[in-house]
């Protein structure tokens, strides 16, 4: 997507997380409940959950919030991004218990009603999504990219972009929605 | 898999589309219709002579497809039509281009058009959605319904008014007569008493279509319908699907391929608070209030299972196992004379990797038992297929068993075969619960069945005028799409033969396609550099086909080829290569740049050609021809299964790399659009013709001939 295009890399990066986040590696035995608050689209919960059970999991499964999605299970693909505290995570690597004190957003959270996110309606300008099951967490990207940094180069947009995954390959209108939000929040 | 199952799996695929299934060993309701689609009026519409429309579709247009289908249209008395149809949304963009069908015939604005797609309790038999045939087929199908129907309603609104048909207008939804100042819609029609008596007799056929240049909602590019939801995160794929009561299943695994079951106990996961377990021949697995716990129930299974492995061929044997095992030997190059005789000959091997499909929406079902009568969602491009695998495996009747397909993430040729479904139907069946199976990102990348790998031989000869006077190409195991070569090439022999495959097999996005024409526009490369003529006007030289002819040359010069293949700069390099296959035609020059230092080679610009004949909604056929473009440089360049011991290496998106934002190229797409031509698919073609302009184009930087995908500069580390 650049002039100079790019090779395939010897190995993906993982994606780059926010400082702050606190992460319990998910461990493989039976483990004990943990009870906490946690804000999840503004709405306060107490929780008790099994301490190591995955953010995602914790908000499809218990909460019904199914816009974050399984993918890889490894923080490869980038489909169960929420941001927590406005900075993007992978829920799948994320116990619910790390996000504790923390305030979490998913895509349902994303717009006010039914108004939608700008980077939501730059989404749906661009036409960005063909089976649009990475789009929640692509969507959620830009906004924690726009976030952090909120006029970021081209090459910027495209690095944090490249820790998502979109096997329908609709990268050039991916980018193109990217940059549409960039130039709006720059307005 | 036995040759037993194999030949009932081949009864069921159409031509083309193929699936190994897993052998699993254990032991239309009219008031379905009302419940969802409210009162109203049905017509349903059989196969019409719309169809012979697309036998002209060119070569290659045939293979899979479904039986001619049929179209289910219901008019709500609430003014809203809905098209039933037995394809299925995956990405591909099928919901809206059925529903630009329709509303262009029945001249409504599209937002009055639903779709219900996939559901086998509604919707006609429509076959696979595979192989590019929902705008050759499918498309005509519902515009031939849809016309069919607005002309029985035209006509019985002109008996209402005692006017002639011909006198009145069919415009957004509205039926007008002009003269009168008369109008009424469909929904008025759908209310009236004398509308069934109307339709007790049978539908028209012959309907004329609505010619292109008079289309009014098809050739136009009509957004996704269902986008909002889409990035609302509101739509419910199959995998975020719930039912109350709902458990989540998780399946033991064998730890390599082949391995078989011995003894397995079930009490320590039993002993969980709220597990299920089940053992059911080969099938053992456990459900349980939340996919944490069922993860550990599995682990408390897997810790007891004992097994007897079994040797399994490593990644590195595959090309001569394939070679070893080709059923009835490899055929020799029938052209002996030529060989003797011709002032030029040569032969190459190529070969081709497995690799899979991997969408990002991994197999997912939700199975929910009621009464004895079984309802699944779940994603598939094949409903009536898994409709009838799961009445077969539970010795159902055929109405006992309804299958639902919510738009799912993505399928790619790979959710053709049930077996999740089955997993997820055994588990609620002992659970007494409906259960969700949804498979991990490991699960997806060794137990889904792979793209074939091939070995491909290819001879030819040319005569001092460096024409070809034959071919000979031999596909070991991959596939007959594409196998038989476009060109003038003189005396040809084509063959596909299969081989004892090592890995599960089955269909992939445009097939074998990509394998043979990896092979054959590389052979063509390297003909025309044994002839010492430039590989444009050698392929020209020998190509017949308008429409090849013109993505090749439209392409050729856009990408400026006759001067840039003369321009030498360092480890830069230009390639080109086309190819047809399911009725379209493309086109692709490719430059890439060779950093041999790094093992990298970078695809830097492409120029794409592509034909599809009349189009029908240039926005999301510019979205296809990306998606095949940008996927196809996976398989092209990185993207291979590395197994060995039975073991699969690289089942995670860590280890086994995908395309990603960056990798993508700077790209000039162009679609020639032949509203003279009958419509063709284009989820698939367009990823053929890049793998082998990237081989060719790094052969001219290097004077290297790679003669395998993934194209690479050093040869593959052993495992």
């Amino acid at each position: 997507m650049r002039s100079q295009g790019s090779g395939f890399r010897r190995g993906c990066p993982p994606l780059p997380l926010g400082p702050g986040s606190v992460y319990i590696p998910l461990v493989n035995s039976p483990d004990t409940d943990a009870t906490f608050t946690v804000t999840v689209n503004g709405r306060q919960h107490t929780v008790t959950t099994e301490a190591q059970r995955s953010l995602l999991d914790w908000l499809r499964e218990d909460l019904g919030l199914t816009g974050p999605k399984y993918g890889c299970g490894e923080g490869q693909c980038g489909a169960c991004t929420v941001l927590v505290d406005g900075r993007r995570e992978h829920a799948c690597l994320l116990p619910a218990a790390g996000a504790a004190g923390k305030s979490v957003t998913t895509i349902e959270g994303l717009g006010n009603g039914d108004q939608l996110h700008p980077v939501q309606e730059a989404f749906l300008a661009e036409g960005a999504m063909q089976c649009g099951f990475c789009t929640p967490g692509m969507i959620l990207a830009a906004v924690a990219l726009l976030n952090e940094k909120p006029q970021p180069t081209e090459a910027e947009v495209v690095a944090w972009m490249d820790a998502h995954i979109c096997r329908c390959c609709g990268y050039p209108r991916i980018l193109n929605a990217v940059r549409r939000a960039v130039a709006e929040a720059e307005r | 898999m036995t040759k037993q199952a194999r030949r009932e799996a081949d009864a069921e695929m159409p031509v083309g589309e193929f699936a190994d299934s897993v052998e699993f060993t254990f032991a239309m309701d009219r008031r379905r219709f009302v419940q969802v689609l409210g009162a109203g009026l049905m017509i349903a519409v059989g196969p019409g002579a719309a169809l012979a429309q697309e036998r002209n579709g060119g070569r290659g247009g045939r293979g899979a497809g479904a039986a001619p289908a049929a179209a289910r249209i219901h008019f709500g008395e609430d003014g809203r039509v809905t098209v039933l149809s037995g394809k299925i949304e995956m990405g591909q963009g099928a919901r809206t281009e059925l529903t630009q069908a329709a509303a262009e015939e029945l001249r409504v604005p599209v937002d009055q058009v639903r779709m219900i797609l996939g559901d086998t309790g509604l919707a006609p038999d429509d076959g696979l959605t595979a192989g590019s045939r929902t705008t050759p087929s499918t498309v005509p199908a519902v515009r031939q319904g849809a016309a069919a129907a607005r002309e029985l309603l035209v006509d019985l609104a002109a008996k209402q008014w005692g006017v002639p048909p011909g006198s009145l207008e069919v415009r957004d939804g509205w039926i007008t007569e002009n003269a009168g100042g008369r109008s009424l819609t469909y929904a008025d029609l759908a209310r009236g008493g004398e509308v069934a008596a109307a339709f007790a007799q049978s539908v028209p056929r012959d309907i004329a279509l609505t010619p292109v240049a008079r289309w009014r909602v098809m050739g136009t590019s009509v957004p996704r319908v269902d986008r909002r939801d889409l990035v609302a995160g509101r739509h419910q794929y199959p995998s975020d699907r719930t039912r109350p009561g709902m458990l989540y299943g998780k399946i033991l695994r064998p730890p390599s391929y082949g391995a078989r079951l011995l003894a397995v106990d079930l009490g320590p996961a039993r002993a969980m608070a709220g597990v299920v377990a089940v053992q059911d021949g080969s099938l053992v697995g456990v459900a349980a209030p939340t996919t944490r716990r069922a993860v550990e129930a599995l682990r408390a299974v897997s810790a007891t299972a004992q097994w007897e492995v079994r040797a399994h061929p490593s990644s590195r044997e595959v090309p001569g196992l394939l070679r070893r095992n080709a059923q009835g030997g490899v055929p020799p190059n029938p052209f002996a004379d030529e060989l003797a005789r011709a002032p030029k000959r040569l032969r190459a091997t190529y070969h081709v990797a497995y690799v899979q499909h991997a969408p990002m929406e991994t197999r997912s079902a939700l199975a929910e038992w009621d009464q004895g009568r079984l309802t699944v969602w779940t994603g598939t491009q094949n409903p009536f297929g898994y409709h009838r695998e799961l009445a077969r495996a539970f010795r159902l009747s055929d109405d006992a068993v309804r299958v639902i397909v919510p738009d799912f993430g993505g399928g790619f040729g790979g959710k053709h075969t049930g077996e999740c479904a089955i997993e997820a139907a055994r588990l609620a069946q002992a659970a007494g619960r409906p259960v969700l199976v949804r498979w991990t990102r490991e699960e997806e990348f060794t137990w889904a069945y792979f793209r074939p790998a091939a070995v491909i031989d290819a001879e030819a000869t040319l005569d001092a005028d460096n024409r070809l006077t034959s071919w000979h190409f031999i596909n070991l195991n991959s596939g007959g799409s594409a196998l038989e070569t476009p060109y003038r090439a003189g005396r040809t022999h084509a063959r596909f033969v299969r081989s004892d495959a090592p890995l599960r097999q089955g269909s992939y996005r445009v097939l074998a396609a990509t394998a043979n024409n990896f092979a054959r526009e590389s052979f063509m490369d390297e003909l025309a550099a044994a002839a010492g003529v430039d590989p444009l006007d050698f392929r020209l030289a020998h190509l017949d086909e308008p429409r090849l002819r013109a993505v090749l040359e439209t392409a050729a010069n856009r990408f400026r080829w006759k001067q840039r293949v003369t321009e030498r700069r360092d480890n830069l390099g230009v390639g080109l290569a086309c190819g047809t296959e399911k009725g379209s035609v493309v086109a692709a020059c490719a430059e890439v740049l060779v950093d041999a230092a790094r093992d990298r080679i970078v695809v830097r610009r492409v120029c794409q050609v592509f034909e599809c004949g009349a189009v029908v909604n240039p926005d999301n056929l510019v979205a296809q021809i990306q998606s095949c473009l940008i996927m196809g440089l996976g398989p092209a360049l990185r993207e291979e299964m590395r197994f060995a011991g039975g073991v699969m290496r690289n089942a995670a998106f860590s280890r086994y790399h995908v395309p990603r934002l960056s990798d993508v190229p700077e790209l000039d797409l162009h679609v020639l659009d032949r509203p003279d031509l009958p419509s063709a698919g284009a989820g698939e073609t367009p990823l053929i013709a890049i793998a082998p302009a990237i081989a060719n184009a790094v052969f001219q930087a290097t004077g290297r001939r790679i003669r395998e995908m993934p194209i690479r500069l050093r040869a593959a580390q052993p495992e």
